[in-house]
């Protein structure tokens, strides 16, 4: 039963990821108005498929790397359709889409394993930095798409090649105002992730900070965002690319 | 044109890339010959030297052809909507000379009609269709909206100031013009609300604005690479667009390789027009369409004028034997009283028109079949038209 519900948000974001292509081609507008409600439907089959986990497992299902990716790929979804409320960026969706269906299809071809779940997982302080974690990552992710689209965009301007994509793309300030947004609103919520993580390292492993490859890591991403919003913000610039990283 | 004998009615249309002379004539070589040497005339240019870009229409080609110009579909830049204004002035000019008549005066306003329903019913001139509607377009794509935006108004042409009069309308509130001689830019920038500077202020200016379009006649670069590189550190990296619409540049091409700043010149915003114009083929074969159709009612109409003649000497016809009936009697008649008399005139009038008209309505009905000229000939005959006519054509 509960991989129905799984496989149906595969399925259904399968789907409006190539409705999403279409749209890109055709550039008919109904064709947007489709996937976009078929993507509505595969968040709301996936949202119904990790509350179900969560009350199974007791704790966020992100324990392994199977559910880690769909669980990232939701976080993007969602921060997507938030963000089509605000920019209604209908071509973001194009770019999105095939991102989180991709996060999809790498998680539906890893096999289940269904182990009893240490109870060193099972606490609120695990499910807050995950959930603050995923967050911010899938906002710097759709940063990094915007910043992706700005490039080609700038390239298009640029060369003076005004084609077809440079019809399809937005204007070079709505790009970067997404980017900054998405910068600016991922940011705290990286923050409170790292915060909220060292909490649940002293409450489970008994320290807040070990030094591992993985902690390490994350301060690294942390201070590189930092270090880039503080650019952004200082020199106004317009930017020019941002990494995804790997943050948890 | 009014000299030459053979032109019935003429006008003159000039527009930018070309001048063309409409006219009705009965002797098309001949004709055709005058004007053209009349215009080797005006121009002071021997015939030689222009016959290479002469082009000549007749009947059908020529009716399609002043369709197809009234509606921008045969302009170097598909419709741009000056066109119009063009030839409404030069018809304008025709009738205050009296030098157009029945067909040319129906044939300018059913071009003007067609102009509006290609303009209506198709979104030809919707897209770019000038280059300050592409430089705007390109504006709208770097700066999402204009509202709020600086320009730089560098040098007045006339297409500068389009231009800018262009991005203004699209939401741009602050210009400063920039000018060599001082007096000038306070005249242009009282034309816009905006504020004068002066040429060396150009470089303190590149701080504030975002747009700069440049039009002046200076051979050398105005906006230099390295002007721009200094002020980009100061302007936190927000866009630059310039707009060069000077022969020769005068934004160095290299500021374009800057980050963040972008230069189109004239021949790139020709392109972008270019571009657009591919774009709106489709649009294109509907105007054809609404041309194509509009042809065809022309001509319905311009064949019924070939019974005009024909209709006028048949009323001549009905008049004069009117007239001579009535003198005949004018014996018996002149005892009547004033208003009899009227009632009795009036009376022989309307029994003639009466018999007359069913013939009138039958010629006008088969104005446009072939075989119109066979009823004419009846007609003609029937009625004994050409014995008291002279001149009515055979």
């Amino acid at each position: 039963m509960i991989y129905l519900w799984f496989n149906m948000a595969l399925f259904f974001e399968l789907l409006a990821t190539g409705g999403f292509v279409v749209y890109i081609v055709k550039q008919k507008k109904w064709v947007f108005r489709c996937s976009y409600w078929i993507l509505v439907a595969g968040f709301v089959c996936h949202t119904i498929f990790l509350s179900y986990r969560y009350y199974s497992l007791g704790t966020a299902p992100v324990l392994d790397l199977k559910s880690a990716l769909g669980f990232f790929a939701w976080s993007i979804i969602c921060v997507y359709l938030i963000f089509q409320i605000k920019f209604r960026l209908m071509v973001l969706g194009s770019f999105v889409a095939p991102l989180a269906a991709f996060l999809m299809i790498i998680s539906s071809a890893i096999p289940w394993v269904e182990g009893p779940v240490k109870p060193v997982f099972k606490s609120l302080w695990l499910t807050v930095h995950v959930g603050t974690v995923f967050i911010g990552n899938a906002l710097f992710a759709i940063a990094f798409l915007a910043a992706i689209m700005y490039l080609i965009q700038e390239h298009q301007i640029k060369r003076k090649r005004l084609g077809s994509v440079y019809d399809r793309l937005p204007s070079l300030a709505t790009l970067d105002s997404i980017n900054y947004y998405s910068l600016i609103y991922g940011f705290p919520f990286l923050t409170l992730g790292m915060i909220t993580g060292s909490i649940y390292a002293q409450y489970a492993l008994g320290k807040y900070w070990q030094w591992d490859p993985k902690e390490v890591w994350s301060l690294i991403t942390w201070i590189f965002y930092g270090a880039l919003l503080h650019e952004r913000r200082r020199a106004g610039k317009y930017c020019q690319g941002v990494s995804l990283d790997e943050g948890y | 044109m009014r000299d030459i004998e053979c032109v019935g009615e003429g006008l003159f249309l000039s527009t930018c890339n070309r001048v063309e002379a409409l006219f009705t004539t009965e002797a098309a070589g001949e004709a055709k010959k005058s004007v053209i040497s009349l215009l080797s005339g005006l121009g002071n240019m021997p015939e030689e030297k222009f016959s290479s870009s002469l082009y000549t229409f007749e009947d059908r080609d020529a009716v399609m052809h002043v369709f197809r110009v009234a509606s921008s579909l045969d302009s170097m830049v598909v419709g741009e909507p000056q066109i119009l204004g063009q030839i409404k002035e030069a018809y304008a000019q025709a009738t205050i000379q009296k030098t157009s008549g029945v067909i040319l005066n129906r044939l300018m306003h059913r071009a003007f009609h067609v102009a509006k329903r290609v303009r209506t019913e198709t979104e030809i001139c919707e897209a770019a269709v000038s280059i300050s509607y592409a430089a705007v377009e390109l504006a709208k794509k770097i700066f999402h909206v204009l509202d709020g935006k600086k320009v730089l108004l560098i040098g007045a042409g006339e297409m500068a100031e389009l231009a800018a009069r262009h991005l203004m309308t699209h939401g741009v509130s602050k210009m400063v013009v920039a000018n060599r001689t001082f007096e000038r830019a306070v005249q242009v920038a009282e034309l816009f609300n905006g504020s004068p500077v002066s040429f060396d202020e150009i470089g303190a200016q590149l701080l504030e604005v975002d747009i700069v379009v440049t039009s002046t006649s200076a051979p050398e670069y105005v906006i230099t690479h390295e002007l721009v590189k200094k002020s980009l550190r100061k302007r936190r990296n927000r866009p630059l667009f310039f707009i060069d619409i000077a022969v020769p540049r005068d934004v160095e091409p290299a500021v374009n390789h800057l980050e963040n700043v972008y230069v189109y010149d004239i021949d790139d915003l020709k392109g972008v027009i270019e571009l657009n114009m591919a774009q709106r083929q489709q649009e294109a074969i509907k105007a054809e369409r609404i041309v194509q159709e509009e042809v065809v009612k022309f001509e319905k109409w311009l064949k019924t004028l070939e019974v005009v003649p024909t209709i006028i000497s048949l009323r001549e016809k009905v008049e004069s034997i009117i007239q001579v009936e009535l003198k005949k009697s004018s014996s018996a008649l002149d005892g009547l009283t004033p208003s009899q008399n009227k009632a009795i005139r009036g009376l022989t009038r309307s029994i003639a028109e009466k018999v007359i008209n069913d013939p009138i309505v039958y010629l006008k009905g088969k104005a446009d079949r072939p075989s119109l000229n066979m009823y004419l000939d009846v007609t003609r005959m029937l009625f004994k038209l050409d014995e008291d006519n002279g001149d009515a054509d055979k």
